[in-house]
């Protein structure tokens, strides 16, 4: 459960509401192959992996990370019932594709960064503090369903 | 894991960038950890942990030309960094996980002050960077 205050819900989606979500999501998900190259091997089938340019270029990976942050984008609505949200979704990332559950901590953490890059100073450190909660609460709740 | 040439020459470039305000980015990075991660302030219960603090800015300040100092001696970092390490080990104690998150706070904060360079060449190099500065901080732990 993510226990943030309303002036916390406030900064969120106060903030959510500045970035293009897409962007951030395939922003998100090519920096985490970029800075952490062991992530690739989820995505072997993605193409052209070899560079940063490449991985940033990448059709495949643009279009995941955006696949990946519409479902982020739900839990920000259901952050009271994050488990229950990421139920069917916890079930797939280990029955079908073997995802370590460290995984969705680096990509919370890259959210965060690319935020960060996107708000600058709005990005307060009350805000980012906010997202934290919510980035560990929904990495939990994919991990809640594994065994 | 060790640095590559060309991460090598990011660093430095990025770290001519950071010079100057390397007060403000080290106060700020202290602040997002102390926000983010309360716990962390277990091992200031010394300190005026407030926004703006004389205390805050001085270490703020420590920690970045610290890492400056890292940035200098990037090529034989074990040996440069001798007494701090010692420091960590013997006296300061701080458990290895905090490495990592005082790392983040300080990517966050740079990502946030440099948009433009922080790209994601020189993310991947500073993460790398970091981590490897935190294994030499932490290698007499044991």
């Amino acid at each position: 459960m993510v226990h943030l205050t309303d002036a916390e819900k406030a900064l969120v989606s106060g903030l959510w509401g500045k970035v293009n979500a897409d962007a951030v999501g395939a922003e998100a998900l090519g920096r985490l192959m970029v800075v952490y190259p062991w992530t690739q091997r989820f995505f072997e089938h993605f193409g052209d992996l070899s560079s940063a340019s490449a991985v940033m270029s990448n059709a495949q990976v643009k279009a995941h990370g955006k696949k990946v942050i519409h479902s982020f984008a739900d839990g920000l609505k259901h952050l009271d019932n994050l488990k229950g949200t990421f139920s069917s979704l916890s079930e797939l990332h280990c029955d079908k594709l073997h995802v370590d559950p460290e995984n969705f901590r680096l990509l919370g953490n890259m959210i965060i960064i690319v935020l960060s890059h996107d708000l600058g100073k709005d990005f307060t450190p009350s805000a980012q503090a906010a997202f934290q909660k919510v980035v560990a609460g929904v990495a939990n709740a994919l991990a809640h369903k594994y065994h | 894991m060790s640095l590559l040439k060309n991460e090598r020459a990011i660093i430095m470039s990025m770290w001519d960038k950071m010079a100057s305000q390397a007060e403000a980015i080290g106060t700020e990075t202290l602040e997002r950890l102390f926000s983010s991660y309360p716990q962390t302030k277990t091992y200031f219960p010394h300190f005026d942990l407030h926004h703006g603090s004389q205390q805050l800015r001085a270490h703020g300040s420590k920690i970045l030309a610290a890492v400056g100092d890292a940035v200098k001696n990037i090529d034989n970092l074990a040996s440069a960094m001798t007494k701090l390490s010692e420091l960590h080990a013997y006296i300061l104690r701080v458990d290895p996980v905090n490495f990592k998150l005082l790392s983040h706070c300080l990517l966050v904060t740079l990502a946030a002050r440099f948009p433009a360079e922080f790209t994601p060449e020189v993310h991947e190099a500073w993460d790398k960077f970091l981590s490897i500065l935190s294994s030499v901080l932490t290698e007499k732990y044991r």
